[in-house]
């Protein structure tokens, strides 16, 4: 521990002796030209919610009719459309000089009073460049997709309103100029987590996922609110360019304080330990919901987070050693669930909260890690929602059955499913030459050259997703058929399956982005300049170990999954490893303990204390049929005397309160 | 003793004030000689015309109003400097009518249940009699209620600009009885109306004695009752410091009980559930916003200089507020019983902004005052609740209003706008940006994190995010939930509560999308003349 935070110090450390800081943010305010189309990318989506939600069901119903038949094609097209503007603006970017690569708009002034000004202002940046390509390009891929696997769902519009309500938030996470317009697109993403999750509400299973999902990030929410209000009482703005600008003068303890506010607030969306109860559960809602929120785009928003706020995070070495720690336990974390999981979602689930992981862990590095962690963050993107999908797919073909053990030589049945699921297996191994491959090892290599300790379990981190991975394909598509009787797995029609080629072209190239350092350039304004640390062995001594561990785990999973038979039942005669895996290594309990429990015990309390002894006639008065006497009489036995009581009582606190803080 | 000097009475100033205490006696003159068949249109008019006439003075006195004495602050002290017309009275004033306009569409509808209003049609008659069944029979109501009212909207408008304490008690007086009266007068469920309103009067009077003794020990420490004098004897020091220190205590008990703080707060949910719904909606929204007026005149004019002494008092209980209104609004099952516990915790949100209170001078410039966000913060609570009553009225089933939260389920099926309109003030009262309560919320949040009660803003934001979770509850109810039976009906209103309804739900989502000139308005309010 103190090897890490000394260490990790010394990689904060020599910026601060130069003085330099991250890149002030300073956009451009009338760049013009197409880029006064910037709100029109949130505005499409918010149009197509606003159509399949608000105006549908007041249609009459011969047109509700209509809307109901053809709804899905409306939402898809506002995310196409949207993607193709978000193309646009990207070459416009492209366009412009290195320097001047950050564009503003300002809508309006959301609220302005004396010194305290806060707009609804847009901030297209390098940053926010690459995240509106992800999320319009995958969101549209998997609105597409959709189209087949909500066919049957008589709730198909709404479901496509969710959608577009979920893409609109997110673009508004990501082009606010400041933390309280990101704030406005954190709470809607939330919401619409919360809707899709549940949209199979008549399943408790996916209710109670919803709560769970709401009320955690609750929890992180406290966080970012409480990290506003200290930026407004410390800065006296949230404002992306302001607050970088300032973040210099602050305290120490300030700087920390926000630091680790930021930080609880992205473990909340992120799923990072000790927030992570929820994702696992959040695979109630429908598959593609998994694909584009709980997989590609709004569970890292915290990556977002935190690379956004590197004008903060590159002053407090504390709050970067915290990303660091609470990355580490995350991937490892992750990586075992997704061991003992046998339903394919939530070993997929485990999966990303291990890779989000990752992404954390190069944040959480710093300027060095920035771009990697965004570099991880995409490639993620396309291979996690190609996998997601082909579950989806999987699932459709077998009745919607999840369980893998009820799965086993899909590869014949399922071609289109089984090469697209591959090329994301071989991305998210790290397979050479694949997406993943490039991505993980930087991150991996970064976290050596950093902190030697953090940097191995990084590396048996990705030997855990070997073996995990491995299993997970090995079970569903080669060995035997386990199926169960009447199903017959069939190909997912073409408007499922040529999303999952397009995403799985996007996992074998999504490398690309690393050719000639390209993303590492063109993040480094955004980001800052800094210096890599030599990694303790040449850079491609270190791919090989990498490759070598990812081989160990690949191979483990060949010898215990591959070569045996998996019975059809999860036997019970396990490892206290394996059982811990199984029960999510018991995040549910503790937080049970910890927080549900104490938590239920202050409610319970304090509502018998209420009802008993002050509040006696919580029910009582309605249900009085009586004459006025009966009320009367019980009035005056006690009830208002009890209340009055406690009056005097209030009184008689209020009083030597105010007595023993002042003569005291 | 210096002899007695007759007053001189600024009528222009006063002038808002006068309109509404005429118009209630005018009431009184209408109910005694016109015939019964006209008195309700003839009420409803001159009720609407008094509130109307005395929001147009709000609006030419803020325009023509002088700068005070030093200039810091605009105003004037009227009537021998008993009543002070300033920049924070005149904002509550505009407020208070504002909310009582809405209030008095409220009282009138009568489209929701068969053609009478929500109000007793023989209140003098014991239910269950055959005087009773009678008065039902006849189709009778009371029209008292309107002069009744206005009464109540004059002491909410003489409350916050009393400018010495017993001014302040006949407002607190004058406000308080028309209301307890107003609780009693319930159409349908009726004992449990009567049993609210005498609960609200016996621990009404109970407060009104504490809050009479603590201004009896002021004027022990001070020699006097006005707000200036206090000021200058609690700035110079002299006088017994346990006289004030008790007399402020007792003279908080009494304005904390009027905002429901805890542990001031037992009365709140009998007497919300209890009231009629209009009454409820208007005593909610325009009793919050006088008294705490009130509270912010009495500790910053009178108590400023000794904010040290009652600041922590103020944390304790606006922390104590929020955590059992928000706790207990969770185990609720009663809608309006819900709604009171959630003002509970609005009250303790408001606190935190008035125990930002700071030195002007060491406000920076511009910097955003605590009268100004609490200020606007009751702007944004009064049309919010107001509104939310509103549809609670028209959420009915044979029996009259169905306020059991499980018997709204599916409601958003049954009538999609009712529920949209009800989840969206619900949003509100949770505070998600583009309401109200957003900004709201992150006005008194900011003001006291500048006084560094960061504690305080610390627990404030983890109890709003326990109450956004029940409102997200009974949002969940309205959507998720399968009807039990048929189900509640929705009843359609007449234009008046429509419009109050709409009126509410436009301020509460302008307010959150452009709350600018408002918040501005808050800030020319400025601050209080002593």
């Amino acid at each position: 521990m103190n090897l890490l935070s000394h260490s990790v110090l010394a990689a904060g450390l020599p910026m601060a002796e130069e003085g330099a800081h991250a890149p002030v943010i300073a956009p451009d305010m009338g760049a013009g030209g197409v880029f006064d189309l910037l709100w029109l990318v949130i505005a499409l989506p918010v149009l197509g919610a606003v159509l399949l939600l608000g105006v549908a069901p007041f249609l009459p119903s011969s047109l509700r009719a209509v809307a109901d038949k053809h709804g899905h094609l409306l939402g898809t097209a506002m995310a196409a459309l949207s993607f193709v503007l978000s193309l646009v603006l990207f070459l416009a970017l492209v366009g412009r000089d290195a320097e001047s690569r950050q564009v503003g708009q300002q809508l309006w002034t959301w609220f302005e009073t004396g010194s305290l000004t806060v707009g609804m202002d847009l901030l297209y940046d390098q940053l926010a460049a690459l995240f509106l390509l992800l999320i319009t390009g995958v969101g549209t891929l998997i609105h597409v997709y959709a189209i087949g696997y909500m066919e049957h769902d008589p709730r198909r519009r709404r479901f496509f309103g969710y959608l577009n309500l979920f893409v609109a938030a997110m673009l508004t996470l990501i082009l606010s100029a400041n933390f309280v317009g990101l704030f406005l697109g954190w709470e809607g993403v939330g919401l619409a987590s919360y809707l899709l999750i549940g949209f199979w509400q008549h399943k408790p299973s996916a209710a109670a996922a919803a709560k769970k999902a709401f009320v955690i990030n609750r929890v992180g929410d406290i966080g970012l609110s409480l990290a506003i209000a200290l930026m407004f009482a410390t800065f006296g703005t949230a404002d992306f360019g302001a607050v970088s600008e300032l973040a210099g003068e602050a305290s120490q303890g300030t700087l920390n304080a926000l630091g680790l506010l930021l930080l609880l607030g992205a473990c909340g969306k992120s799923a990072q330990v000790p927030l992570q109860a929820w994702l696992l559960d959040a695979m109630e809602g429908p598959t593609p919901v998994s694909a584009l929120i709980h997989a590609a785009t709004m569970v890292t928003a915290g990556v977002y987070l935190v690379v956004r706020s590197n004008f903060i995070f590159d002053l407090t070495p504390v709050a970067q050693t915290a990303v660091v720690v609470v990355a580490t336990v995350t991937l490892l974390w992750g990586a075992i669930l997704g061991c003992a999981k046998d339903d394919i979602k939530k070993a997929l689930a485990g999966s990303t909260m291990s890779q989000i992981g990752y992404m954390m862990l190069a944040a959480g590095l710093g300027p060095v890690g920035y771009p990697f962690a965004i570099f991880h963050l995409l490639t993620h993107g396309f291979f996690k929602a190609n996998m997601f999908l082909g579950a989806g797919s999987v699932m459709h073909g077998m009745n919607d059955d999840v369980d893998m053990r009820h799965y086993g030589a899909l590869n014949k049945a399922m071609p289109v499913t089984f090469l697209t699921f591959a090329m994301g297996y071989l991305a998210i191994i790290g397979f050479p030459g694949f997406s993943g491959f490039w991505s993980k090892d930087r991150i991996i290599e970064t976290a050596l050259a950093e902190n030697l300790i953090i940097g191995i379990l990084a590396l048996i981190g990705a030997g855990i997703t070997g073996f995990y991975m491995t299993r997970l394909m090995l079970m569903t598509f080669f060995g035997e058929k386990r199926w169960e009787k009447d199903v017959h797995p069939h190909e997912s029609p073409k408007v499922m399956t040529v999303p999952l080629i397009v995403l799985a072209a996007l996992s074998v190239l999504g490398g690309l982005l690393l050719f000639n350092d390209w993303i590492v350039t063109w993040l480094e304004p955004v980001t800052g300049h800094v210096e890599h640390h030599e990694p303790p062995l040449p850079a491609i001594v270190i791919t090989l170990i990498i490759t070598a561990v990812v081989a160990i785990g690949v191979a483990a999973a060949w010898f215990l999954v591959g070569r045996r038979a998996v019975p059809r039942e999860a036997p019970q005669d396990v490892s206290f490893a394996t059982r811990a895996a199984r029960a999510d290594l018991y995040g549910d309990a503790i937080n049970d303990a910890v927080v549900v429990r104490p938590g239920a015990a202050l409610v319970g309390g304090l509502a018998t204390f209420d009802r008993v002894g002050v509040d006696g006639v919580v029910e009582g008065g309605s249900s009085a049929v009586g004459g006025l006497s009966t009320t009367m009489r019980r009035v005056q036995n006690g009830f208002v005397r009890s209340y009055a009581l406690s009056l005097l009582g209030g009184a008689l606190l209020v009083v030597l309160a105010l007595l023993a803080v002042n003569l005291g | 003793m210096t002899e007695f000097v007759k007053p001189s009475v600024e009528y222009f100033e006063l002038w808002p004030l006068l309109a509404v205490f005429g118009v209630a006696c005018l009431g009184v003159v209408v109910e005694a000689f016109l015939p019964r068949s006209i008195r309700y249109t003839a009420q409803v008019v001159l009720a609407l015309g008094g509130l109307v006439l005395a929001l147009v003075g709000v609006v030419l006195v803020a325009q023509r109003v002088q700068t005070y004495d030093d200039g810091a602050a605009r105003g004037v002290l009227a009537v021998g400097g008993t009543i002070a017309v300033d920049g924070p009275s005149l904002f509550i004033w505009g407020l208070v009518l504002a909310l009582a306009i809405a209030g008095v569409l409220l009282f009138a509808e009568r489209h929701l249940d068969g053609g009478v209003s929500a109000f007793a049609g023989q209140a003098a008659a014991v239910p269950g009699t055959d005087a009773e069944t009678a008065s039902i029979a006849a189709n009778r109501e009371h029209t008292e209620v309107y002069p009744l009212m206005m009464f109540a909207v004059f002491g909410m408008m003489l409350f916050p600009a009393a400018n010495d304490l017993l001014t302040m008690f006949v407002g607190l007086e004058v406000l308080s009885l028309p209301l307890y009266l107003l609780s009693g007068l319930a159409r349908r469920r009726r004992l449990l109306s009567q049993e609210a309103a005498l609960k609200y009067f016996l621990l009404g009077a109970f407060s009104s004695g504490f809050f009479l003794y603590g201004a009896a020990l002021l004027y022990g420490f001070a020699g006097a009752l006005d707000f200036a004098s206090i000021n200058e004897a609690v700035r110079n020091d002299v006088g017994s410091q346990s006289l004030l220190l008790i007399g402020t205590g007792l003279l908080s008990v009494g304005l904390l009980f009027k905002v429901g703080a805890v542990p001031f707060q037992a009365w709140t949910p009998d007497v919300y559930q209890g009231a009629p719904t209009p009454v409820t909606a208007f005593m909610a929204a325009g009793t919050k916003v006088a008294a705490f007026g009130a509270i912010m005149r009495l500790f910053y004019v009178a108590l400023g200089a000794d904010r040290w002494s009652w600041q922590p008092m103020l944390w304790i209980i606006a922390v104590l507020s929020m955590f059992v209104g928000a706790v207990l609004a969770i185990t609720q099952t009663d809608i309006k019983r819900l709604l009171a516990y959630s003002s509970v915790a609005h009250t303790g949100f408001i606190l935190t902004g008035v125990l930002g209170l700071q030195a002007a001078d060491q406000l920076a410039v511009g910097e955003i005052s605590s009268v100004q966000a609490v200020l606007f913060y009751l702007a944004t609570y009064g049309f919010a609740t107001i509104g939310a009553f509103a549809v609670v009225s028209l959420v009915r089933d044979g029996a009259g209003e169905t306020t059991a939260i499980d018997r709204w389920a599916g409601l958003g099926k049954e009538s999609p706008v009712v529920a949209a309109v009800f989840a969206f003030f619900l949003l509100a009262m949770a505070g998600i940006p583009l309401t109200s309560g957003f900004v709201g919320k992150l006005a008194v949040f900011s003001v006291a994190l500048a006084a560094g009660a960061w504690p305080v803003v610390v627990a404030a934001v983890i109890a709003s995010i326990i109450a956004a979770f029940l409102y997200v509850r009974v949002i969940k109810v309205m959507y998720f939930d399968k009807p039990i039976g048929d189900g509640p009906s929705v009843a359609y209103p007449s234009v008046l509560t429509a419009t109050t309804i709409a009126v509410g739900a436009a301020i509460t989502l302008v307010l959150g999308v452009l709350p600018g000139p408002v918040l501005d308005l808050a800030a020319v309010a400025g601050e209080f003349i002593r």
